[in-house]
């Protein structure tokens, strides 16, 4: 039986293909998780003890926050933007289209390949962070691990879908990535990734509660570095920004098709 | 299996003038107009037929295709293919045809094409040992063995394009669009991929609409053929009628050991070129025969070679001569 058009065999060998694939790429994959290193970069700039006090993440807890938004952005990265362009314009989406399998199927599994591809080395980098900072070190609980992994899942569905959004406008415009550029600064600045959202004044706090991005890295980085967290709040906007932009997707790319006209091919 | 009735697409393109004005009046005021890919194509190809799509480049062969297939939608006229419309793309409708086109590839590049195999397999519910079996079955008169488990880009473009055919195959399609299977291949592997074609509808008795740059592709597996031309359907019946229109003659081109003069070669067809020991000569098709065990016979031969001008060629010369 399929649901959404998938079925324990077809996740199976998309995941095992998409995997082996991405193990390709390894060195490039290491080179990305080694670029992610922004929020070690922040914490040395907010590391001043006024700092922390300002913020409200006293001892090791800001340590351990920029830790967590590092592994958060790791797990979470979404790139379908870019792929999708690419097998548009050179054509590759051609037989995708005429599978009895949603194309964007084949994008979530290459994702969760690099994911796979990625852990060894982020795992690497937060060894090599902790001995660094071993007064950082700790191990949450299975629940908190739990909530955060789910936490960080949901964020990377949000990111997912956010971005296959402006995907489908490929159909339309041949270079739709570069909306997701210009989504990158907002994400950048309210994503909590160059600081915790207790850093913006309360105004801009309150506007970014309504955007998706603090719902990407801060939420799960703080649940995974057991802050003090609104759990219910927080997994309740992931929820509602995956229902949201879930049919948006599903329209657009419906819509989109209609239009495709095998760019390239 | 097809049937095609007023088919056409326009297309809407931009139109932009050549320069930094041009490009800032582009910038400003688009300006667009709507290209007609095809018009008006109706036909009816039945079950098991084999049909060769004959034209210059971008007379709508490709267009019709992704039409027929459900890629594109079209601007006029109804489209059925194996009793469903392509563009509605129904699960059932995708897993009874394939498209194969030319160099356009679903292989994962860095894989062996076994893994895809294993994706398309369980993408079309295909049951582990019957995958396999039609794995060895294609893989075999595909003349593939180890490349299946080479990776993509480690084979050459002969073994990608079998490999390729054998993933969009491995469903079983009852109709197969095939755009240029055997564009870019040296002979034998063109030889290879037209005499797997012929075995694949004899087995399965898929439908089969072809087209592709080389006559003998056609000639070889098409006795029916359709003639487009500007998006318009001019020629629909057997490939004889055709045939004798668009290529009345054949090229022989020989290298001889010694230089001739013109006049030993008179009665041997047209004398198109003599420099030296080459000679290109234009023969007559029912000739051709008689005429190279002549030319054999009566000149010491380095090299022979006989060939069909390019198809674009003979098209474009059937057209400038009004003769469709």
């Amino acid at each position: 039986m399929r649901v959404f058009g998938l079925n324990r065999r077809i996740i199976r060998v998309l995941l095992g293909s998409q995997y082996a694939h991405m193990l390709e790429y390894r060195a490039e994959i290491a080179l990305w998780a080694l670029s992610g290193v922004l929020p070690f970069i922040m914490l040395s700039v907010w590391s001043g003890s006024d700092a922390r006090s300002g913020l409200g993440l006293d001892g090791s807890a800001l340590d351990r926050y920029f830790l967590s938004a590092f592994l958060v952005r790791q797990f979470s990265v979404v790139w379908v933007v870019y792929a999708f362009e690419e097998d548009a314009l050179l054509g590759r989406l051609s037989p995708y289209l005429l599978q009895p399998l949603h194309p964007l199927w084949r994008y979530v599994a290459a994702h969760l390949g690099e994911q796979l591809t990625r852990l060894p080395f982020a795992a690497l980098i937060a060894a090599v962070f902790f001995a660094v900072q071993p007064q950082a070190f700790w191990v949450p609980s299975l629940g908190g691990f739990l909530l955060a992994w789910l936490a960080t899942w949901m964020a990377f569905a949000i990111a997912f879908l956010f971005q296959s959004l402006i995907a489908a406008l490929c159909f339309w415009s041949e270079k739709a990535s570069a909306l997701e550029r210009l989504q990158f600064i907002p994400f950048l600045f309210l994503s909590g990734l160059l600081a915790p959202l207790t850093a913006f004044p309360p105004a801009v706090r309150a506007v970014a509660q309504w955007t998706p991005f603090p719902y990407l890295i801060d939420f799960p980085a703080r649940v995974l570095a057991g802050q003090p967290v609104d759990l219910l709040a927080g997994f309740g906007a992931q929820l509602a920004w995956i229902v949201l932009l879930l049919p948006l997707v599903l329209l657009l790319w419906r819509a989109g098709v209609r239009r495709y006209s095998a760019m390239g091919a | 299996m097809i049937q095609v009735e007023g088919l056409s697409k326009i297309y809407r393109v931009a139109e932009k003038q050549p320069g930094l004005a041009g490009t800032l009046r582009h910038f400003v005021r688009r300006r667009t107009r709507d290209v007609t890919a095809v018009q008006d194509v109706s036909f009816r190809i039945e079950p098991g037929e084999m049909v060769g799509f004959l034209g210059a480049n971008g007379a709508g062969k490709t267009t019709t295709l992704k039409m027929l297939c459900g890629l594109i939608h079209p601007s006029a006229g109804e489209v059925h293919v194996a009793g469903h419309r392509p563009q509605r793309r129904q699960a059932e409708f995708l897993r009874r045809i394939t498209l194969v086109m030319g160099q356009k590839q679903q292989l994962l590049w860095d894989l062996p094409p076994m893994d895809s195999l294993r994706v398309n397999a369980a993408v079309y519910g295909i049951p582990d040992g019957v995958a396999q079996r039609r794995i060895n079955e294609l893989a075999d008169l595909l003349e593939l063995g180890e490349e299946l488990t080479r990776p993509v880009r480690k084979l050459s473009l002969g073994q990608r394009m079998k490999a390729e055919l054998l993933a969009a195959l491995l469903h079983e399609p009852e109709v197969l669009f095939l755009d240029e299977p055997t564009l870019g291949l040296d002979v034998n592997a063109q030889a290879r991929v037209r005499q797997f074609l012929a075995q694949y509808n004899r087995r399965t008795g898929a439908t089969v609409l072809l087209t592709s740059h080389y006559m003998a592709d056609i000639t070889a597996l098409c006795p029916r053929v359709l003639l487009i031309h500007q998006g318009r359907l001019f020629h629909d019946g057997p490939l004889e009628v055709l045939a004798d229109q668009l290529a009345p003659e054949r090229e022989v081109r020989l290298e001889l050991e010694s230089p001739v003069e013109a006049d030993a070669l008179a009665g041997l067809g047209r004398l198109e070129q003599l420099e030296g020991c080459d000679v290109r000569l234009l023969v007559p098709r029912d000739q051709l025969t008689a005429v190279v065990a002549q030319l054999l016979d009566r000149f010491p031969v380095r090299d022979l070679d006989v060939t069909d001008p390019p198809i674009e060629e003979l098209i474009g010369g059937l057209f400038r001569q009004g003769r469709v």
